[in-house]
């Protein structure tokens, strides 16, 4: 499933911003924008700017989304170590996670007061109805599929 | 002086315009269901005769029906290999009106489904119309989608194929696509997704969706109109979309495996690196930064593609089914898959079938296209993809008419309503005398001037009257006409059931001709219950509906080799067919003639086809070569070739055909031959039963012989001891012999 690693790559990074995305933006940073300063400080820079801007429900919602990022990592694992046998009970956990990482992340693009010009018609509370009713669809996918 | 216009602004008048617009909208939806009556005659038998089976054993059953019945030596796993929606959904509706107690016969819901949901097309066209313009050019586009020829060929009543409630479903959830994309909420992607799943139910078109919808997100994305917005409808929708067709036992892991499903997960991969890209883009404000992450979504993007790319080389992801690649290489089927290649719908579509079809229409439609690039927003950037793509694959294939006609009718009626939107305008402009409305203006000098007349007063005000009456009346007329086009093509040519034929006799008269349905039920009460019937596969539906009994090959041509065992059987010499026959269990074989009657759709005009499908499994027993004369002819008279005479399939069809005619002079009116003076003779088949105009021709395969003989030499021993004539003298001869 190596387009699904697309999917899962920048996941990881956009949710846990403070470990995982280390490698991919310091590269970038240090050989272009910041020569001078070390890696090691943007990074407490960046993830500074995060804990102090972020507000506290945002915050939740992200530790959330890492929490899919590494089930999702964990069930492709295993599905590489030890093969797709059951491959409906496979697709069914790790479609869950990744619908349930997107539509978290779609919550938490809706909910967040900088884009309150795009979304017009969705206040943060229709969001989240929005966020249960897809979720209840999805969790009703994801159990029938499974057998 | 503005009375109308005060009354057309005023607040207590939009319950009035609410109701007329309710009242349209009815009016549509009641011209679609009634234009779609002239003829009611039930058409794809199979897809009744699986309702029937749902609404009598329930859903559990239906879901795992073996169907013995069909394929005979094989069966056919029913359950997995259809498309249930359109069963379901009947079955639904009989068990609503059940309940409501009104007991409706399951047979006529088949029958009335198809023009009950183009009414229902028409409402999911003014919707999605109304979001891409207004809501008088969804109105427009309603009107036009419910009498459209190129939809209704397909949606007649009785015609229960999973067309019926495809198109329906289709325009549904493109509007809620449009809808979740624009308002970005997730409520809508996820209605969107549930709309998709129960078109994935339906039909197996639903990959037009699977890749438009992709497209159409790539297309923004490139067009650098990438938005929250899109991501939230796009990731919802493909989200639960992916896992709703997923739990189809037909498309099961499909949208994993499989090519076509491809577009719809990389531009979910894609979106979700743009995605990200754009969270660190607001965190990070640098702008060598901006660059270097556009660098990386091509990067990662064209990595994934080359991934993409040598899974489907190394054959993990299965590559296009041929019934899609032939959409790009239009030859392909000819060369590769003669079964695809076979149905007549599946042929490129010749200019006049457009103008037929869609009548005015077609030339609004490229209008209506440029409108959209005038104003372009992100729907119409829908429309205008819709527009191409559905343009070129109805022009490589006559049946995919049927997508088109939706977006051409929601282009036209863009069109149109710009139009009627500035000349209908009985705005005043700026300057008193220019423009003035001709309502009004009527009622103002109504003493003096009359309607003809009231082009003679002021010189600008009167000429814009006149040319926007002009312009209008032409509109109007046009709108006219297209009525009673689409009104005389629907009645002409597409009401014509295929099951009974109508003919004019001499004196203008109606003749029907039924003989399919009389040699199905001489079938069904004349024959054991077991009785197993070969033909050919586009009868093999029918059979199994009205004549009730098993078949070898029907139309859903899942199995290529079993269709070309009986295409040999049908081209072979009698002797290679009997162990054919005989293999598969075979009691009755029947055969389509039309040469009586000047029907053409027989089955000596399939032959070829037949030839040509068993060729491609058995190159070595069956060439098409033999069947043409030297010069290359296919001919059914003296200068046929032997092995065209020698044929099952030729035997059959003119079995005793010359009995009809004097002495040498047997005509075949399809073909236009003179058939030889001495007919051909059967010897493993007995001619059981011939229909009145000798349309169906039904024949028996006889038991092994008693004597062990071959049929063959049998025939010929019994031939032998007609001729022989008892003399006297023979007597003797063979009384010496036998004393020898």
């Amino acid at each position: 499933m190596p387009p699904k690693k697309n999917v899962s790559t920048p996941s990881s990074t956009s949710a846990a911003p403070s470990a995982a995305v280390a490698t991919p933006i310091s590269t970038p940073q240090t050989s272009h924008n910041v020569p001078s300063s070390n890696p090691i400080s943007i990074l407490e820079g960046i993830f500074k700017n995060y804990s102090q801007s972020t507000p506290q429900r945002t915050k939740l919602i992200d530790a959330f989304l890492g929490f899919l990022v590494i089930t999702g990592v964990l069930q492709f694992v295993y599905c590489v170590v030890a093969g797709n046998y059951p491959f409906n009970a496979f697709l069914a956990g790790f479609s869950a996670t990744v619908g349930q990482f997107v539509l978290t992340a779609s919550l938490r693009i809706q909910s967040n007061p900088a884009n309150k010009s795009e979304f017009a018609s969705v206040s943060p509370e229709r969001a989240f109805a929005d966020f249960v009713f897809c979720s209840i669809i999805l969790h009703l996918f994801c159990t029938n599929f499974i057998n | 002086m503005s009375s109308l216009e005060v009354l057309l602004k005023d607040e207590s008048t939009r319950n009035i315009r609410r109701l007329l617009k309710v009242v349209i909208l009815i009016t549509i939806a009641g011209a679609a269901v009634s234009s779609r009556l002239f003829s009611v005659i039930l058409d794809p038998w199979f897809n009744f005769r699986a309702s029937k089976y749902l609404v009598k054993n329930g859903f559990y059953n239906f879901w795992d029906w073996f169907d013995d019945r069909t394929w005979h030596p094989l069966g056919r796993v029913t359950g997995g290999t259809l498309y249930p929606g359109l069963m379901v959904t009947s079955g639904a509706i009989y068990h609503i009106l059940r309940m409501l107690s009104m007991p409706v016969d399951i047979r006529n819901i088949c029958v009335l489904l198809a023009p009950a949901f183009s009414g229902l097309t028409a409402l999911a066209t003014y919707l999605f119309t109304k979001e891409m313009k207004d809501e008088s050019a969804g109105l427009l586009a309603a009107a036009f989608i419910g009498i459209a020829p190129g939809y209704i060929s397909r949606s007649v009543a009785g015609s229960y194929d999973n067309e019926a409630i495809a198109i329906f479903l289709l325009m549904f959830t493109f509007y809620l696509w449009i809808k979740a994309l624009k308002d970005g909420s997730a409520f809508w992607g996820a209605l969107c997704a549930l709309f998709y799943f129960y078109m994935v139910a339906a039909w197996g078109g639903y990959v037009f969706i699977t890749n438009m919808i992709p497209l159409h997100a790539f297309v923004l994305v490139l067009m650098g109109r990438y938005s929250p917005r899109l991501y939230v409808a796009y990731t919802s929708w493909f989200a639960l979309g992916t896992l709703g067709s997923m739990q189809i036992p037909f498309v099961g892991f499909l949208p994993i495996r499989s090519s076509e499903h491809m577009a719809a997960l990389g531009v979910f991969g894609l979106l979700q690196i743009v995605g990200f890209v754009e969270f660190v883009r607001d965190q990070v404000p640098s702008r060598q930064f901006k660059t270097l992450l556009k660098a990386l979504i091509f990067i990662v993007f064209a990595l994934s593609s080359a991934v993409l790319v040598l899974l489907t080389v190394s054959g993990v992801i299965a590559p296009w089914s041929g019934r899609f690649y032939s959409l790009w290489d239009t030859g392909y089927a000819k060369i590769h898959i003669p079964i695809i290649a076979s149905v007549s719908e599946h042929q490129p579509t010749a200019w006049p079938a457009f103008f037929f079809d869609l009548e005015m229409l077609i030339w609004l439609f490229p209008a209506g296209i440029y409108m959209c690039f005038s104003t372009l927003q992100d729907q119409h950037v829908f429309v205008i993809i819709y527009g191409i793509m559905a343009s070129y694959f109805a022009g490589v294939m006559v049946r995919l008419m049927l997508t088109l006609t939706p977006v051409v009718c929601v282009s036209a009626a863009i069109a149109l309503s710009n139009i009627l939107d500035v000349y209908l305008s009985i705005k005043t402009p700026a300057a008193p005398t220019a423009g003035a409305p001709s309502v009004n203006e009527r009622k103002e000098k109504k003493p003096r001037v009359n309607i003809l007349s009231a082009g003679k007063d002021s010189i600008v005000g009167v000429y814009s009257k006149a040319s926007k009456i002009a312009v209008i009346a032409a509109f109007s007329i046009y709108l006219f006409v297209f009525v009673l086009h689409c009104t005389w093509v629907t009645s002409n040519a597409y009401s014509s059931p295929s099951v009974v034929l109508a003919s004019r006799m001499p004196d203008g008269s109606q003749h029907i001709i039924d003989d399919y349905r009389e040699a199905y039920y001489w079938l069904r009460k004349n024959t054991p219950d077991d009785a197993k019937i070969m033909s050919w596969w586009d009868y093999g539906y029918q059979i199994g509906g009205m004549a009730d009994r098993t078949t070898l090959v029907d139309n859903n041509t899942w199995n290529n080799t079993h269709i070309a065992t009986v295409g040999k059987a049908m081209s072979a010499r009698e002797e290679v067919a009997y162990p054919i026959l005989r293999q598969h269990d075979v009691d009755y074989v029947l055969v389509i003639f039309g040469g009586l009657l000047g029907y053409s759709g027989d089955d000596i005009n399939k032959f070829l086809w037949m030839i040509r499908i068993a060729e491609g499994v058995w190159p070595d027993e069956v060439k098409e070569r033999d069947f043409f004369t030297p010069h290359g002819e296919y001919r059914v008279d003296d200068g046929a070739t032997d092995t065209m005479k020698n044929s099952l399939m030729y035997k059959m069809s003119y079995y005793n055909y010359q009995s009809l005619f004097p002495a040498g002079q047997a005509q075949d009116r399809v073909r236009n031959a003179k058939l030889p003076a001495v007919g051909p003779t059967l010897s493993i088949l007995d001619e059981a039963f011939t229909s009145e105009n000798w349309i169906v021709r039904i024949y028996k395969v006889k038991d092994l012989d008693n004597l062990g003989r071959d049929h063959l030499s049998a025939a010929a021993f019994d031939a032998g001891k007609k001729k022989s004539k008892r003399t006297k003298a023979n007597k003797g001869s063979q009384r010496k012999l036998r004393v020898v």
